[in-house]
């Protein structure tokens, strides 16, 4: 009833073709941003921001990443977990070796590194697909993670092995380290994911985004009709190991403030993998998705109890927690196998004729 | 829609959050405990949340509480991963904590920025950063009753009491993170000055349960001793490795996460000889546990599932953990006059507790631990170890308390203390 397009002309191609064409599309979009940049940081607790909405930022631009890779590009890749780590100490080593340089800057330059080393580990790609990739890409995750435990370079020799975050300030506001405050934290993640959406959202709808699309769909037609899949691929790698590059930096500039390796390990390939998957391959919107249905949903669950005044043992609620997650991946995977971009998507369409389906 | 209803939920939780901390208003000393039940750490995990609340549990039961006031301890499940501490710890600060024990090295390295700045204190008994032992330099961060250095150079003392370090070889297995590696700095630096010399073999979380490669570069470097700074899995399959390629286990030596009894048991008459460092009572032979046995375990209100659980060596880990709280937080109140304490009140509390043999006999626990006497500069208490054997079925003290070797230790904390400061413009020190 309220959300439709009669009566919304469109009288250009550009119109037509744009990524939201229905009016009330933008509207939300803007609305979102409003409780996203305004009533958020104003309302929101502490622990909301800093243990549900910036991690929730940070695992969506990975899953953005690795969407690219998983989603646009068709070629599964399990070292997720490792490229973040390399953003991660990249940017340590950065603000170690350039410790007046704006450290946006340099989070977002971190990047680069994670997408030098995804397009070496992109290589066999080329080659080889399907599981067989799976296999190199984990090759990298195990190899890079070798590399953060015995490069002592990497974390400046300290004997814990941990990278520890500097306090750094940007225009005269302290960005990271303990005393930076979590709103300054959160808008800073939060503009960052923003921007980079916008970016991935262009490349996408772009002619990168579409040789990535043709190679994931066949790439001997894809071929023949001109496209190079060295370039294609590796450019996939490049761009999807950049955002998660930028994530991981984030993870522990804005996030964490110290990590050792377990923080990148394998599990955290699959936990991304997961939100792709339960997201929605190929959807940018399946990325926030799964993010949020993967790290929000159970820090809401095991808020639960204590709020209704159940007295359960942390525990259990953990264990149930696990249980209620695993049952609920499992149900919408059978109820949607295409993700919860599809369910959004679904839900989307219905409310358009609403109330007189036909 | 999917996606307001998880806002809505969210600003539910949120309110929710809200009216719990409105609620916490009233007196009581609300301690945190940053358990882990679940995860392959587990093991370990239970036993010292066990202890930990137990006590604190038995205060509540006997004395209502300490000066009056009740100690309410609320778990919060880390799993043993440095995120989930995290969240623990935001969810958890806003309720008045008083002191926060992560239970994990990955997790205090993450907590020990945040303390001055959320002011309360971050007490990491025995595991953690070494370099918060130098009070000046980390006015909010605690390890007592000792450090992983001191403890080392402990173990080294008693190895040369056994017909002199001079000229051996010591063997290091340790787990390949930040934990294990700690102790390096300090076991290269006495390697020159004790005149021994190392071989390390390092144990990667993935090969914790298949170590037969390692131990076969042991029998190829033969060293005289083994120390080994080991948790969960590691420690059993290391014992049992070592037994395989006939290493003599009385020169086996783990540090205090390698030797406890869960580690132990699935071992058994194999494991008979090796050797673990211990600073907490073995046993229930003290009349304090057998007041937590009285008042909390036989009245139900314990989570051990068995009660000849209670008194293995992690277990009363985990109660002289709750101990030193509680000693602190009688002496924040002495310090203050206020019966409600605060975290930078527990701060000086950390800084003023005596834990005096007469003190320890005076709780029941004569003889459970060395003497821990608090003070602003030095934040670890200097404790002594005493080691322990494993007869085959049970631990046995073997040792007197071996005081470290501050002299060497001291100059080192120090310096890791500096290092650590170094890029921090920020860092809130204190002088004493």
């Amino acid at each position: 009833m309220f959300y439709r397009e009669a009566g919304q002309y469109k009288t250009s191609y550009k119109a037509d073709q744009a990524i939201f064409p229905i009016f009330q599309d933008r509207m939300a979009i803007v609305f979102y941003l409003l409780v996203a940049f305004v009533a958020i940081p104003y309302f929101g607790s502490d622990f909301f921001i800093t243990s549900m909405m910036i991690p929730f930022l940070i695992f969506s631009l990975a899953a953005i990443g690795l969407n690219i890779l998983v989603g646009y590009t068709g070629q599964i890749s399990l070292g997720t977990g490792a490229f973040m780590g390399v953003g991660a100490y990249a940017c340590y080593k950065m603000t170690s070796i350039f410790p007046d340089v704006n450290i946006i800057i340099l989070i977002i330059s971190s990047g680069i590194f994670s997408a030098a080393v995804g397009m070496i580990f992109g290589l066999p790609s080329l080659r080889i697909k399907g599981f067989y990739l799976v296999v190199t890409t984990l090759a990298a995750q195990f190899f890079l993670e070798w590399c953060f435990i015995r490069v002592p370079w990497l974390y400046n020799y300290n004997d814990s092995g941990a990278i520890e975050v500097p306090q750094r300030e940007a225009l005269g506001v302290i960005v990271t380290g303990a005393s930076a405050t979590p709103t300054t934290r959160y808008l800073i993640v939060l503009a960052i994911v923003v921007a980079m959406t916008w970016v991935a959202s262009n490349i996408i709808h772009g002619r990168i985004g579409r040789s990535w699309m043709m190679i994931r769909d066949m790439d001997i037609a894809a071929e023949l009709m001109g496209i190079r899949p060295l370039y294609a691929k590796l450019s996939a790698f490049a761009v999807s190991s950049f955002y998660c590059g930028v994530a991981g930096a984030m993870m522990v500039f804005f996030w964490l403030g110290a990590a050792e390796v377990e923080s990148f390990d394998v599990n955290h390939s699959f936990l991304i993998l997961f939100m792709v998957v339960i997201g929605g391959l190929g959807s940018l919107v399946g990325s926030f998705l799964g993010a949020a249905f993967i790290w929000i949903l159970p820090v809401i669950l095991r808020a639960i109890p204590d709020t209704i005044g159940l007295d359960i043992n942390a525990a259990t609620v953990e264990h149930i927690n696990f249980m209620i997650i695993g049952g609920l991946i499992i149900f919408f995977l059978i109820v949607e196998p295409h993700g919860l971009a599809r369910l959004w998507a679904l839900a989307k369409q219905k409310l358009r004729v609403w109330p007189f389906p036909y | 829609m999917f996606k307001k209803l998880i806002l809505g939920t969210a600003a539910v939780a949120m309110l929710s959050g809200a009216q719990m901390m409105s609620a916490s208003a009233e007196d009581m000393h609300y301690v945190p405990s940053l358990s882990y039940r679940t995860g392959p750490f587990a093991g370990g995990g239970i036993p010292v949340a066990n202890g930990f609340s137990d006590y604190m549990n038995m205060l509540n039961a006997r004395d209502g509480g300490i000066g009056g006031v009740k100690i309410v301890v609320e778990e919060c499940e880390t799993g043993y991963n440095s995120q989930k501490g995290v969240e623990c710890y935001e969810s958890t600060k806003g309720k008045g904590a008083l002191v926060y024990n992560p239970m994990s090295t990955g997790i205090t390295l993450q907590l020990v920025p945040k303390a001055p700045v959320d002011e309360i204190p971050v007490l990491s008994m025995g595991y953690g950063l070494s370099a918060t032992a130098i009070g000046e330099k980390f006015p909010w961060g605690f390890n007592y009753p000792t450090t992983y250095w001191n403890q080392l150079s402990s173990i080294l003392k008693y190895i040369d009491s056994k017909g002199g370090i001079k000229g051996k070889k010591i063997g290091f297995i340790y787990l390949d993170v930040g934990y294990g590696k700690e102790p390096i700095p300090l076991l290269d630096k006495l390697a020159t000055s004790m005149g021994f010399t190392t071989a390390k073999f390092p144990v990667g979380v993935k090969e914790m349960q298949s170590q037969s490669s390692h131990w076969l570069n042991v029998r190829k470097e033969r060293p005289d001793w083994m120390i080994m700074w080991g948790w969960g899995a590691m420690n059993s399959t290391a014992i049992k490795e070592a037994a395989k390629i006939k290493y003599p286990l009385d020169h086996f030596i783990g540090n205090w996460w390698s030797g406890a009894d869960a580690d132990l048991r699935p071992v058994g008459e194999v494991g008979k000889g090796y050797v673990a460092a211990n600073f907490s009572g073995i046993g229930t032979d003290f009349p304090a546990l057998q007041d937590v046995l009285k008042h909390v375990v036989d009245a139900g209100k314990s989570q051990v599932k068995d009660k000849s659980l209670v008194g293995d060596v992690l277990y009363n880990r985990g109660l002289f953990n709750a101990v030193i709280v509680a000693e602190a937080i009688a002496a924040a109140q002495k310090a203050t006059g206020k019966k409600a304490i605060t975290g930078a009140d527990m701060r000086v509390g950390l800084e003023t507790f005596d834990l005096s043999a007469a003190r320890l006999k005076e709780l029941g626990l004569e003889g459970f631990a060395a003497p821990v006497k608090a003070s602003c500069s030095d934040h670890e208490g200097a404790g002594s170890v005493f080691l322990q054997q494993w007869n085959g079925s049970a631990w046995e003290k073997i040792s007197d308390a071996i005081a470290p070797m501050n002299d060497v230790v001291r100059p080192l904390l120090e310096e890791a203390a500096d290092k650590y400061t170094a890029d921090k413009p920020d860092w809130k020190t204190q002088s004493c």
